[in-house]
């Protein structure tokens, strides 16, 4: 990228968040800008209540990037989905606990005002970009049109910051595929697309959704780079939902670690790495495929995760926990501060710690 | 290059670039593409001649169709009535141009109304769900359950058209009659086409980008759910000219002294086997304009969906 292009880009950031702060009834204390406190959802099927999300908490404060780690179904994007109000309700209901932004609930407000945080406040960029996009406007369309949404621009200047945008993350001849439509796009641009949307409007909060599961290797560290260096720019809370430990590693501050709709740990990026807390962080980050021990059985997590209409008793984990005991059965481990700053949900922590 | 005349030229060409994308939309991107398709044209030519027709028939004949010449019935075609006479000795040239009238209004509003009502419903049935499907889904159940037909003929005989009547009063009746008996195959076309289109990602990506309800449905939903509908409709705008023909042939429709196609179908039967060119001229009107409204309907069709482009 150019000095012209960045400056110019910078000009209009600048502008938007002076305009955003100035409507905004939202003012972050102290960074602080999202609590979720004690989330239980669940999901009302035919065949029974399942509890996708039972009791998650976590903080997000400006500038940081938290990731919410976690295999299919133990509730991260349900999480996400939550936070966002995009859950379909029914067959979902949120049964307890709050979303604070910035100290107001977002629970109990109003639809419409809580539809107005979308975008502006909070935003969300998804798992797959290929089925993202609108397939039938041309990007630009749909970039401008967060603009002409949001902020009652008119068509050319709109257009004129879609472009802009465009140039900010990165797609090659902005100018000239500003009309192109997304299926003339490739899944890294796409994704690139998407994301910026989700910023056009400098939101404070920005969750991604297994934004890299849809790419290719190469194109997925270039994706994380480049949320990396807007959130950097933007001073955004990032919350980054994956299941790949590889992607969190370089890009994360904090991870919270999701199984059966729970954070069972919860860790500095580099704590969690050298030393996890959690029998489950522990099996997760033995189970990556090293080059070391070419030739050896992968030390996989035997079993499968819990149905989650059928939740365990206990500790969720205890019939697939190599450390499990007739304690893990009967009483269910909560939260706790195993060493300063860090909390695992496990009777035996110290003892995974000491390996 | 100093970096501030770089700037000034970067901007320029943004706000050149800007100003003619901006002015790009979903439907004047489908109007370049409809521009450059010469099946559009040949239905939009043919279509206008219809209309032409059907708004001042004089100007392509000046035969008056209610002139009856017994001596001359069932004449072959001739120099002096082009497509010869029917069973009563009237132009059957005239009564051809004449007739576009009452078939083409019936068809185009019929159309028009079912697919407003129908699209309406399935949109509300299909986006919305839960008890508002339900009832909009069962009333359409009942209402699939009348056949077309044997609902005109019991709207028709209950509201009977009375030899005073207008015109244009008669024609609404018939398009009123078979909107209300149209519209529930629309709807369920339309529901289960939007509930194909809202689990899709980029309706949920709207709804996380704060787009509302209705700019959902208006430029998320309606563009990727309306192609099986404009099909449809099209095609059932044949249909619709056909049942007025037949409610027609059956007496109820629209009646002598009024001049439809359907009328003079259902008059030529009568001689099909020894004088076929009375049923084909009025006949091959009709499939002329249901033909157009095809290829109207498949070329817009075409020019929505960009992945054709």
């Amino acid at each position: 990228m150019t000095t012209t292009e960045s400056s110019s880009v910078a000009a209009t950031r600048g502008e938007a968040r002076r305009q955003a702060t100035a409507d905004s009834v939202y003012k972050p204390k102290d960074g602080l800008l999202l609590e979720v406190d004690d989330l239980f959802v669940e999901f009302h099927t035919d065949d029974g209540v399942a509890k996708a999300i039972n009791g998650v908490s976590f903080d997000l404060y400006q500038g940081e990037t938290l990731a919410i780690l976690g295999e299919s179904g133990s509730g991260k994007s349900v999480t996400a989905q939550a936070v966002m109000g995009i859950l379909d309700m029914p067959p979902a209901r949120i049964t307890g606990g709050q979303v604070r932004y910035c100290g107001q609930d977002l629970l109990t407000m109003p639809d419409e005002q809580r539809r107005k945080t979308r975008g502006p406040e909070i935003s969300m960029v998804f798992q797959d970009a290929l089925s993202s996009l609108n397939p039938v406007f041309p990007v630009g369309w749909q970039i401008a049109e967060m603009f002409r949404q949001h902020r009652g621009m008119n068509k050319s200047d709109a257009f004129e910051r879609a472009i802009k945008l465009m140039q900010r993350v990165q797609i090659p001849a902005a100018k000239e595929r500003v009309k192109a439509y997304p299926h003339q796009f490739s899944g890294g641009m796409r994704q690139r697309i998407m994301i910026a949307m989700a910023i056009a409007l400098d939101p404070a909060v920005l969750i991604a959704d297994e934004p890299t599961t849809a790419l290719d290797v190469t194109v997925q560290a270039q994706i994380m780079g480049l949320l990396q260096e807007l959130q950097e720019e933007r001073q955004m809370g990032l919350i980054l939902i994956t299941h790949d430990l590889g992607v969190v590693a370089d890009v994360a501050d904090k991870i919270a670690v999701m199984y059966a709709g729970r954070i069972v740990e919860r860790a500095d990026v580099y704590d969690l790495y050298r030393q996890p807390a959690h029998p489950y962080t522990k099996g997760l980050l033995e189970s990556i495929p090293r080059l070391d021990l070419k030739g050896q059985n992968l030390a996989a997590i035997g079993g499968l995760p819990p149905n989650l209409m059928r939740i365990p008793p206990g500790c969720a984990f205890n019939p697939r926990c190599r450390y499990a005991q007739p304690l893990c059965t009967q009483d269910r481990p909560e939260l706790r501060e195993v060493l300063p700053s860090r909390e695992a949900a496990c009777h035996f922590s110290e003892e995974v710690l000491n390996g | 290059m100093t970096e501030a005349t770089t700037i000034a030229v970067g901007q320029e060409t943004h706000v050149a670039e800007a100003s003619e994308g901006g002015a790009r939309s979903l439907a004047s991107d489908a109007w370049r593409q409809l521009k450059k398709n010469p099946i559009f044209w040949v239905s939009v030519v043919l279509i206008a001649i219809f209309v032409l027709m059907a708004a001042v028939p004089q100007l392509f004949t000046s035969t008056d169709p209610t002139e009856a010449v017994l001596k001359d019935a069932r004449m072959r075609p001739n120099a002096d009535a082009w497509f010869g006479r029917d069973i009563q000795g009237y132009d059957i040239y005239a009564r051809t141009i004449y007739g576009a009238r009452a078939s083409i209004l019936v068809g185009v509003f019929t159309t028009l109304g079912t697919v407003i009502l129908g699209s309406a419903l399935g949109i509300i049935a299909g986006f919305s769900g839960g008890w508002a499907d339900t009832l909009v889904s069962r009333i359409t159940d009942i209402f699939l359950a009348i056949p077309l037909l044997l609902g005109g003929i019991l709207f028709m005989a209950t509201f009977p058209n009375n030899a005073d009547s207008p015109y244009i009063v008669v024609v609404l009746k018939v398009v009123l009659a078979l909107t209300i008996l149209g519209w529930p195959s629309l709807t369920r076309l339309m529901r289960s086409s939007v509930m194909q289109v809202k689990p899709n990602d980029y309706v949920q990506a709207a709804r996380a980008l704060g787009a509302s309800p209705w700019r959902i449905i208006r430029s998320h939903i309606l563009p990727n759910a309306m192609a099986p509908v404009i099909v449809v409709a099209t095609i059932n705008l044949g249909v619709y000219i056909s049942v007025e023909a037949t409610l027609s042939f059956l007496g109820i429709g629209l009646t002598p002294p009024a001049i439809s196609w359907g009328v003079s179908i259902s008059d030529a039967l009568v001689a099909l086997r020894t004088t076929p060119h009375i049923l084909l001229f009025p006949s091959l009107f009709l499939s002329l304009t249901v033909l157009a409204f095809i290829m109207l309907g498949d070329a817009v069709r075409d020019a929505f969906d960009p992945k054709t482009r």
